[in-house]
């Protein structure tokens, strides 16, 4: 199944019947998908929007009313919601939205990058918030961590990110799905908005005046996001075990130094990959015992150097870390980054 | 009078809510509302009903409605029987 | 003595923050008094925009969710969509609705969705202090138009409700004032009128009133109530621009 319809089955199964979406490459098979499965389902709403604003808009209001709800797009487009994720952080709305990241800045191109890491990391729009970003690097992985970014949403009340590429969203792979999940037996959310029978109006607003007030919903959101950094931190390790230099890699990106690992592996070089899963909250933690027994680190990154930052604040000074990055769209082949690993390796006698 | 007896009016107007915008006086049919020159708590003068303690056989206030609802701060309440 | 005017329930019983005159807190009594006529109150959500009446929730005894400047439409469409059966209005200004919001407002109309979207015309932007509006009238003096709008330089005052009345998604769209005892009483039928046609159904519905805004237009109440019906409405006519429930009405 081809990456962006796995994303749109995904959210289906996951119980969410509303999809608000507006058309950019590459990811325009998931609201293809979206409106030929949602049509097909009574409870089921699909709107292209006018624009992505507008659509991060309609699933604010969606997720007002308690509702599962899910927009996807690509790097232009998701900049136009920035606005709207912070109000979804600020408002703690739960709702799942969907990078397929393209070349960019600026119109960019179509072909897959990472670029959009800082963007998705560090809130992305105005004010101190963070949002659960979670990056597959397969279709299998994709429709697992949809399915549990709506999870992830509710609890937290949180939008949740999937921070994928545009090769991801139109590869085809096989993919198993975990079995549909009923929007009606979903837990109940006793803070939307249903309209006020038997009870007094509810308000769901970000505005607060009285600065004392917004510094405590500041420090609500903070206790919230040290939750999530202590308990949902997700990554893979590959051959971690004997390695004296650790390769840091996510997304599409960890694919291909997955392939380079091996190569140097076949040369006899002790070289293992961490793979962080959820960008933010980052596995800071790993890295650190990592960096108590390996001195050699290589990021590898389809943009010009940003989850680096994140590798230098949890290693600190004592890390060599070295950066190697491919913007703008290129893929580079995994013989191509054994080649730098190997040369790092040697030139360290490690 | 075309020989109905005309029915009688009479409002409340809560001095703490008005905020002096004189609607109410400019478009009472009858003028005889006006403001009065001591302050509310939040310093405007508010509206008062001049025939608040005349009698209901004389006063001209029909019950008509008119001041409550060109009010904004919702302070008028309206009785007539 | 029979009381036969009081407080709307669906409005609490708190004083409002709005400058002495302001149209917001008639029309926030007129759509409280309509909730309660028709018996809405537990099925309405109401969406306050940004500007001077973001703070409606705080009167409104009824579910309301906040809208990003300029995004009640698009706000409000999700809630609908999620919640058919509910009364789902937009209270918007004219800043909101027609300048940064245009866009989602004339989709939302375009694709018929069933909500209420009511315009409050003050022909300024009131909570930042009395700027241009989509709506400031040619020559009218603001902060941002000093010396009097001049439409080769600020754009002309846009004409929202004609344009949206071409849109075949919407189903009614009146525009009226508060400017008198009058016109009050036909802005309470024309908000009925629209809430009407949301729960038949019928497709988007926009009620655009013209309200006075003393502090910034810099008259009395009284003098902004007089000036609503010399300058404004001879640019915005009121009255039924479209109405789908009569036949050949409208345009």
């Amino acid at each position: 199944m081809r990456g962006n319809h796995v994303v749109a089955e995904a959210a289906i199964r996951a119980g969410c019947r509303f999809y608000f979406g507006y058309p950019i490459t590459p990811q325009n098979e998931t609201p293809e998908y979206m409106a030929a499965a949602l049509s097909k389902l009574k409870d089921g709403v699909f709107i292209q929007a006018e624009s992505e604003l507008a659509a991060i808009n309609m699933v604010i209001g969606g997720s007002m009313a308690g509702v599962r709800v899910m927009t996807s797009s690509s790097s232009p487009g998701i900049s136009l919601k920035q606005e709207g994720i912070s109000y979804l952080a600020a408002l703690e709305l739960p709702a799942v939205i969907v990078n397929m990241c393209r070349g960019g800045p600026g119109l960019g191109n179509i072909a897959p990058a990472q670029s959009d890491y800082f963007q998705a990391t560090r809130g992305g729009g105005h004010g101190d918030y963070r949002n659960i970003v979670l990056a597959p690097s397969s279709c299998q992985e994709l429709a697992e961590l949809t399915m549990e970014a709506f999870d992830l949403a509710d609890i937290y009340r949180i939008p949740v990110i999937i921070l994928a590429d545009g090769m991801l969203g139109q590869m085809m792979e096989p993919v198993e799905f975990p079995d549909h999940k009923n929007p009606k037996k979903l837990s109940p959310k006793d803070w939307a908005l249903t309209g006020a029978k038997g009870r007094p109006g509810r308000v769901i607003r970000s505005l607060i005046l009285d600065p004392v007030l917004e510094e405590e919903h500041n420090w609500k959101l903070m206790r919230k996001y040290e939750r999530i950094q202590k308990k949902e931190v997700r990554y893979e390790t590959f051959l971690l075990g004997d390695a004296k230099m650790a390769v840091v890699a996510f997304g599409t990106a960890a694919r291909i130094a997955k392939g380079a690992v091996q190569k140097v592996r076949e040369q006899g070089l002790k070289v293992g990959l961490l793979r962080p899963i959820s960008l933010w909250p980052f596995p800071e933690k790993v890295l650190v015992e990592l960096g108590k027994r390996v001195k050699l680190f290589f990021v590898f990154e389809m943009n010009m150097g940003q989850m680096v930052e994140d590798v230098r604040i949890a290693l600190g000074r004592d890390g060599d870390i070295h950066f190697y990055g491919r913007p703008g769209g290129v893929v580079p082949t995994p013989l191509e980054i054994s080649r730098i690993i190997s040369s790092h390796y040697l030139r360290k006698r490690l | 009078m075309n020989g109905r007896t005309s029915l009688k009016g009479y409002i409340e107007i809560d001095r703490e809510f008005c905020k002096g915008c004189k609607l109410c006086i400019e478009f009472c049919p009858k003028g005889i509302i006006s403001l009065s020159n001591n302050l509310n708590q939040k310093g405007y003068h508010p509206a008062y009903f001049t025939e608040e303690n005349t009698k209901k056989e004389k006063r001209q206030c029909t019950g008509c409605s008119i001041c409550a609802i060109v009010c904004p701060e919702v302070a008028i309440e309206v009785y007539r029987g | 003595m029979k009381k036969v005017f009081s407080r709307p329930r669906s409005l609490r019983k708190v004083p409002f923050h709005y400058c002495p005159g302001c149209g917001h807190s008639i029309i926030h009594r007129l759509v409280a008094e309509v909730i309660d006529e028709m018996g809405l109150r537990e099925i309405t959500i109401g969406v306050p925009p940004a500007g001077c009446a973001v703070l409606a929730y705080f009167y409104f005894d009824f579910d309301m969710g906040e809208s990003p400047h300029g995004r009640g439409t698009a706000l409000a469409t999700g809630l609908k969509r999620a919640l058919p059966d509910r009364l789902v209005f937009t209270y918007q200004g004219d800043g909101d609705i027609a300048a940064i919001g245009t866009a989602e407002t004339i989709h939302t109309a375009n694709r018929g969705e069933n909500i209420t979207a009511l315009f409050i015309n003050n022909a300024c932007y009131g909570m930042t202090g009395g700027q241009m509006a989509p709506t400031t009238l040619l020559g009218q003096n603001t902060t941002t138009s000093p010396g009097g709008r001049e439409g080769l330089r600020d754009g002309y005052p846009i004409r929202l409700s004609e344009m949206l009345a071409l849109t075949d998604g919407s189903a009614y769209i009146e525009r009226t004032a508060v400017n008198s005892p009058v016109n009050i009483r036909k802005t309470k039928k024309a908000i009925a009128k629209g809430f009407k046609v949301q729960m038949d159904g019928l497709g988007f519905s926009l009620i655009e009133i013209v309200s006075p805004c003393p502090t910034n237009w810099r008259m009395s109440s009284h003098e902004a109530c007089q000036w609503i019906e010399k300058e404004i409405i001879q640019y915005y006519p009121l009255g039924v621009i479209k109405d789908v429930t009569k036949r050949g009405q409208g345009c």
